[in-house]
């Protein structure tokens, strides 16, 4: 059949569409969307460590939410993941917009801070998470240091060994640590305001915080959204920095117990008590999972409502 | 799935041409499988004397991360893959790659010299299920007192029997401003070595048999008022110890600036590594009052195991066959500076022999013995509820009561 010059053009087109389309469509079902799903038919079966046992239906989706032995803990580590997003969303994304507002004025050595700002976030988070350890050690730490320097004894602590402090000073490494990156979006977000705009306010003669109340911060709504979902994501998903800076047991007793830490102990065991049960595991995993893409798109979908376009 | 079984049968296939190969040149290659990277020119050395016997046989030892070795090997093994030869850790851990079958089950028939191990360290590589050994026994463990002879002697102070003269040697090196324990309770699971070292002697073998049998539980007196003696010593810990992490503990007894170290036996050959100007002796668990039986919790860690998968069972069950010989014991305990539990070895080290010599008089390390088996476990409740305790945050009475009401949960005596 002879091919019309019309047709042989859709052709290579289609191909050439398949060839790049193919290739990524292959590699995210292989890596991303298999192992996803085969996740969610774990959490259905029953489990001797890495053996599979007998279909059990929802039974591991009621042990992990309601069960006595489960419940308890995954509870506990939930409202940690809710302190760690709270926290976060104040010290670290309040503090980069801060940040980027006095970046955004470019005072003397601007360029240098703006760089300083974000090397943390270029680092291992193992070698954050160590120097954290190291900065609070209690005895030689430079934060207890520091403190008996200048004659602030009585507020030195044990901070990782003390139920009361322990949470806080990991959400205050990972703020360190990623500062940088609100930091930089923020200040993406403020340069793209027009000019006009803020110097009109300022011959208006508005003051500094009405300026950021009322002009910056609704304008640079689409940057308040991005990080607000990748933290959601971020305190959710909460693992390295926990487990690198009090183990995998969330110590001191708990007090610093994250679902990602619970679910590592669940589905593979740790140090003390290797019980592997990857049915469990796999049915915390899934549930994490659903809580987070649900409530992500919905916070999505509501922080773009109130964003304005200019 | 069809592209995982394609891929597997191709490995399998290629494994299959690769021994068919092997076998032409009349030569048999194992794989070996540990967590002991540290370990790796003992062993070594230990395959080329077992290729001195057996120079048909040739053995590949690999080593993965301790914190990775489980889930790595419980993956493989699932996968129906895995080494020949798999060193595997003992009582709940092991049951979790024992039970579905993947280890081949042992006795004197195929292994005749687990004849010449004790009792405990046979069961400790024993499924409960099926009352079967699946692994032969490489080393016990204990918990104890480790001391720093110099610091002693210098303070002008000896090895405490009773619990009364342990407090007042921790009081006479505090008032030399020398910290008398090195030990910390940040890391979890330190909390349970140290009630392991110093506790000891106090519960008592009758309390292990108690506790087993079900005529007593962990609200017990006798565990209840070793708790509060364990407060009470813990004012003699490192300075803000609820914070020191296991790696500053030992840190500051290597450094020696603390003068004993509550934990395993295994810290001596670390420490000496660490500092080999160190003089260090060992004591068990200080006794209530004069005459009770000091006592030091034992255990044992693992053992090596044959994969049921493996097609060249024979050579492997060949080379655990000489991992279970006194000769290979002996010169574990010499080298590792770990103790073999192979009867009829010869110890060189003298701190070892002074383990060994305790160990004669010892109770289980309780928790990793008898309640690892289970949600929650009694290692995890003991660790915490201890942590806790320590920290001043709930009294002995209720941490006890926290630790009996977890282990009740599965364990049937305590539901009484």
């Amino acid at each position: 059949m002879p091919v019309s010059p019309k047709q042989a053009r859709t052709l290579k087109h289609c191909s050439w569409v398949a060839f790049l389309v193919v290739p990524p469509v292959v590699f995210m079902s292989l890596f991303v969307v298999y192992p996803i799903l085969s996740a969610f038919a774990y959490a259905f079966y029953e489990w001797r460590g890495l053996a599979r046992g007998d279909f059990v239906g929802l039974a591991n989706f009621k042990e992990v939410l309601f069960g006595a032995t489960m419940a308890p803990t995954v509870w506990n580590a939930f409202l940690h993941n809710v302190y760690a997003l709270v926290a976060l969303m104040i010290v670290q994304n309040g503090g980069g917009f801060f940040l980027a507002w006095l970046l955004y004025k470019e005072p003397f050595g601007f360029r240098f801070h703006r760089i300083a700002v974000f090397v943390p976030v270029v680092l291992s988070t193992i070698i954050v998470g160590f120097l954290w350890k190291l900065f609070l050690n209690p005895n030689f730490g430079i934060v207890n240091q520091a403190l008996y320097t200048v004659g602030l004894d009585s507020w030195a602590k044990p901070w990782l060994g003390d139920s009361s402090t322990a949470l806080g000073a990991l959400v205050l490494a990972n703020a360190w640590h990623f500062v940088g990156f609100p930091t930089l979006v923020y200040l993406a977000g403020m340069q793209r305001i027009p000019s006009e705009i803020i110097e009109a306010a300022r011959l208006d003669g508005t003051t500094e915080w009405q300026l950021l109340r009322n002009i910056v911060w609704p304008l640079v709504a689409p940057s308040t959204t991005i990080l607000f979902t990748l933290l959601f994501i971020g305190a959710f998903n909460w693992f390295e920095i926990p487990y690198v800076m009090v183990g995998l047991d969330g110590s001191p007793f708990g007090s610093t117990d994250v679902l990602g830490l619970v679910f590592y102990r669940t589905a593979f065991g740790n140090q003390s008590a290797s019980i592997q049960n990857f049915g469990l595991g796999s049915a915390l995993a899934t549930l994490i999972f659903l809580f987070i893409v649900v409530f992500a798109s919905m916070l999505t979908l509501w922080l773009r409502r109130r964003e304005i376009q200019f | 799935m069809k592209l995982t079984r394609r891929i597997l049968m191709g490995a399998a296939a290629g494994g299959f041409l690769f021994s068919a190969g092997a076998a032409m040149a009349q030569q048999t290659e194992l794989t070996f499988w540990s967590w002991r990277q540290e370990d790796k020119a003992f062993y070594q050395d230990a395959i080329k004397r077992f290729q001195a016997k057996e120079p048909n046989i040739s053995i590949k030892f690999e080593t993965y991360a301790p914190e990775n070795y489980q889930t790595i090997l419980s993956t493989a093994l699932a996968a129906g893959r895995g080494p020949d030869v798999i060193q595997v850790r003992a009582y709940g851990n092991l049951e979790t790659i024992a039970t579905p079958g993947y280890l081949v089950a042992l006795d004197t028939q195929n292994v005749p010299e687990l004849a010449n191990f004790p009792e405990a360290a046979l069961a400790a590589e024993t499924l409960r299920s099926d009352g079967k050994i699946y692994a032969v026994p490489f080393a016990m463990q204990a918990q104890l007192v480790v001391y720093n002879k110099k610091i002693f002697q210098n303070a002008g102070v000896t090895p405490p029997k009773t619990w009364d003269e342990l407090m007042a040697v921790c009081q006479a090196l505090k008032a030399k401003n020398i910290t008398p324990f090195a030990n910390g309770t940040a890391t979890a699971w330190q909390n349970e070595t140290i009630v392991g070292g110093l506790l000891s002697s106090m519960l008592g073998k009758s309390f292990e048999e108690d506790i087993v049998s079900g005529r007593a539980n962990f609200t017990d007196p006798r565990f209840v008022n070793a708790l509060a003696k364990l407060k009470d010593v813990s004012q003699y810990f490192s300075p803000n110890f609820t914070g020191v992490d296991y790696a500053s503990s030992q840190q500051l007894f290597v450094a020696g600036r603390a003068a004993m170290f509550a934990g395993g036996s295994y810290e001596v050959a670390n420490f000496k590594n660490q500092n080999p100007t160190l003089d260090l002796g060992v004591f068990p668990a200080p006794v209530m009052k004069q005459g009770d039986p000091a006592l030091i919790a034992t255990y044992y860690d693992g053992g090596y195991a044959v994969n049921a998968k493996s097609e060249k069972k024979d050579a492997a069950l060949k080379f655990i066959r000489y991992l279970a010989t006194p000769e290979y014991g002996t010169a574990f305990t010499n080298v590792l500076k770990n103790l073999s539990p192979i009867k009829g070895i010869k110890i060189e080290d003298p701190i070892t022999q002074e383990v060994a010599k305790l160990a004669e008089n010892s109770m289980s390390y309780l928790m990793l013995v008898r309640f690892r088996y289970q949600e929650p476990s009694g290692s995890v409740l003991l660790q915490s509820n201890v942590q806790k305790m320590l920290a001043s945050q709930q009294t002995p009475e209720q941490a006890a009561a926290e630790i009996n009401k977890g282990i009740a949960t599965y364990y049937k005596p305590f539901q009484k």
